[in-house]
């Protein structure tokens, strides 16, 4: 097994609005190992972008502030960083890829100069050896004739382009981890497959592990080794893409499965949509926050909020009556006091 | 049954400093009444354009729109206006479609008004509690503001302003793709509904294939202002003839890991050509993975394969079924039939 390259631990983190204090992240627990794809997913709102801004330190004050937890990225806890030593990880150690390369990328510096600052900063080279290897980087995330390319400027580049040029920039100084912010929601679905296709290849090439955050089941599906499933500022569900897909055991995750309509599938005569919307991030229940939305739901799910758990161990516990432990490291866990009766739902509609 | 709608090679050009940008370059379809047509592709295929031009929002450079057998395209704006009632629109973007600055009665209110389709203000009430309540939204909802609700509402709002005018036909332009997917089933079974329940026609416009298939009885592929491929819904899943559309379906990620594995991918290369310079030939030709040399030269005309069955494709007839997915219509299309499910559509 490959050691731990990033551990997020009970990460809070809030934004203070005038209609109260938003828990964006609330108390969230996940990690990732060297040269592995982890997902984040989840709807709007639900906390996944903020997770990546934490990791990054890009939490903007005064509203926004990381309230409590710890972010062990090989060990060392990023929160306890200098500015100054934090800015030698952006870039150099952890790269992030943003949904809209457009307003990412600085209008008005040429191509090469947005590759070549990174490498002159980080890596020590001269503008010279800083400039080949931008020209490598190019042709290596699949832009032909890159030494045309260079001197231009992003709005010269198409949006698939642009893409592939924040790629090569992420990869410039070989970070061991790249957080990419819904990197393909902006562009088309034929675009979107050889993006999605340049990342695989190149971070297995490479050996980098990579983020993926996302709203895209499918995209998950192809590209993730583990998902973390969202919902309200916490993880609700989180295992192999396999056991995610295959066994989901919970009402939202097994919601958002049944909900989009699927090219593999026979068409349905009707969708089974989750009924209502997303909670008010600072009025949160006291109990499970899906529970206004979920079927599955019972007396319990009001006042007690179900912890994360081992799926397996707890259905056990169940059956026998003695109960899990408040937070298990076992591989697929799930916060909901019934998710037995989620998975006995999700087999039978298969 | 009769064409509510008939578009007749229709072309929209518009004219930039850099030359011509040939958005929209000979569409031809038809929708009959009480029928959903997808219209796929991709950014910049021409897609909302054609919607626009329907509605004449932009006026097209050439070509015929028969609508309720009236030409759309050389009346003047009186004239238009009296039409317009009867094709209404929904918008992709709920945020920026909405009146921030009107409380969601009086957005709904407004056109009753303009129309003067009823007239009175507590008889419009009435009827704006009444069109609320069919998109599922509550009464005290037309007090608010378009900003205190959330974007799968304010889609339910668009829908209801749509509704009030009682129109035939309404252009959905992506009317999903903003909201998150939770939000998206609601929204695509509201407008399933009101289509049963009003008799309403849909050209509905959108990018997400698997949406489409959903919704749609028959499917028209767009790329670059032409129609590639046009069919009814189980032939064009289950059988498509034009290189893109296979590119296209295959691209389409699948929330599965174990099929997702086996699914072999055709991952088009290059991007979509500029419609200010489309490639000489067939316009798909610089991308297509089987492209010939006649394809260079030779536009491929829209031919008819089967009956309602038509490819924009030199090689139309070589190209073999996808097998992943064959069958799996069949077994839809049966438990349609069977009535399994409520609102089991008839199929065609």
């Amino acid at each position: 097994m490959a050691a731990t390259l990033l551990d997020v631990r009970h990460l809070s983190t809030q934004f203070t609005t005038r209609g109260g204090i938003v828990r964006a992240v609330d108390d969230v627990s996940w990690d990732v190992k060297e040269g592995e794809t982890v997902a984040l997913v989840g709807e709007s709102g639900c906390g996944k972008s903020v997770s990546a801004l934490s990791i990054m330190g890009l939490v903007a004050p005064p509203a926004g502030k990381i309230v409590a937890g710890q972010i062990l990225f090989r060990g060392r806890d990023l929160l306890t960083l200098s500015e100054e030593e934090m800015r030698r990880v952006r870039g150099r150690e952890i790269a992030m890829i943003f949904q809209e390369p457009m307003t990412s990328l600085n209008p008005v510096l040429s191509i090469g100069r947005q590759l070549t600052e990174g490498l002159e900063i980080h890596l020590g080279r001269t503008p010279e050896q800083a400039r080949a290897r931008a020209a490598e980087l190019l042709s290596m995330v699949g832009i032909p004739d890159p030494e045309r390319r260079l001197p231009q400027y992003p709005h010269q580049f198409s949006g698939g382009m642009r893409q592939r040029m924040m790629i090569a920039m992420a990869l410039s100084c070989e970070p061991s981890l790249v957080l990419a912010d819904e990197p393909t929601t902006a562009l088309d679905v034929t675009i979107q497959a050889q993006i999605l296709e340049l990342m695989k290849d190149l971070s297995r090439r490479l050996g980098v592990a990579m983020l993926m955050i996302t709203h895209n089941l499918g995209v998950v599906a192809r590209y993730a080794d583990r998902v973390n499933v969202m919902y309200a500022g916490r993880i609700i569900e989180r295992g192999t893409a396999r056991e995610l897909y295959g066994n989901p055991r919970h009402p939202y995750t097994l919601g958002l499965l049944r909900s989009v309509p699927r090219l593999d599938e026979p068409r349905r005569a009707r969708l089974a949509p989750i009924e209502g919307q997303p909670p008010d991030l600072t009025r949160l229940p006291g109990g499970c926050a899906f529970l206004p939305r979920c079927a599955f739901r019972v007396d319990r799910c009001v006042t007690e909020r179900p912890p994360l758990s081992c799926v397996e161990r707890s259905e056990a516990a169940s059956r026998t009556g003695v109960s899990p432990g408040a937070r298990d490291a076992g591989d697929h866990v799930s916060a909901c006091w019934e998710s037995a009766r989620v998975g006995a739902k999700a087999e039978a509609a298969r | 049954m009769t064409a509510l709608l008939e578009v007749t090679n229709l072309v929209k050009h518009f004219e930039v400093g850099k030359g011509t940008v040939r958005a929209v370059e000979g569409v031809s379809f038809s929708i009959e009444k009480g029928e959903t047509l997808g219209l796929v592709g991709e950014s910049g295929c021409g897609k909302t354009t054609t919607g626009r031009c329907i509605l004449q929002l932009e006026r097209p450079t050439g070509g015929s729109i028969l609508f309720e057998g009236r030409e759309l395209t050389t009346m003047d704006q009186k004239e238009l206006r009296a039409v317009r009632r009867k094709m209404q629109v929904i918008f992709q973007d709920p945020y920026s479609s909405l009146n921030p600055r009107m409380t969601v009665g009086q957005i709904i209110a407004e056109p009753l008004a303009v129309h003067g389709i009823v007239s009175g203000n507590a008889v419009r009430a009435a009827r704006v509690k009444d069109l609320l309540s069919r998109v599922g939204l509550l009464p005290q909802h037309a007090r608010r503001y378009p900003h205190e609700m959330s974007g799968g509402q304010r889609q339910r709002v668009g829908i209801a302003r749509a509704l009030a005018m009682e129109p035939s036909l309404i252009v959905c332009d992506e009317p999903v793709s903003a909201l998150d997917v939770s939000i998206q089933a609601q929204i695509i079974n509201l407008l399933e509904d009101l289509q049963a329940e009003f008799g309403l026609t849909y050209l509905f416009i959108a990018h997400d294939l698997a949406v489409v298939r959903h919704i749609s009885d028959r499917v028209a592929v767009m790329y670059l202002g032409k129609i590639a491929e046009i069919a009814d819904r189980k032939t064009i899943y289950d059988n498509p003839r034009h290189p893109y559309t296979k590119a296209l379906l295959s691209a389409v990620p699948i929330p599965d890991p174990e099929l997702e594995v086996q699914r072999e991918r055709i991952v088009l290369g290059g991007e979509v050509p500029s419609p200010l310079n489309p490639p000489a030939g067939c316009v798909f030709h610089p991308r297509c993975p089987i492209a010939v040399e006649r394809c260079k030269h030779e536009i491929p005309a829209l031919r008819e394969l089967t009956a309602g069955h038509g490819a924009a494709c030199h090689l139309a007839e070589t190209m073999i079924p996808t097998p992943e997915r064959a069958g799996a219509f069949e077994r839809s299309e049966a438990r349609d039939r069977a009535g399994a499910s409520p609102g089991a559509r008839e199929s065609k």
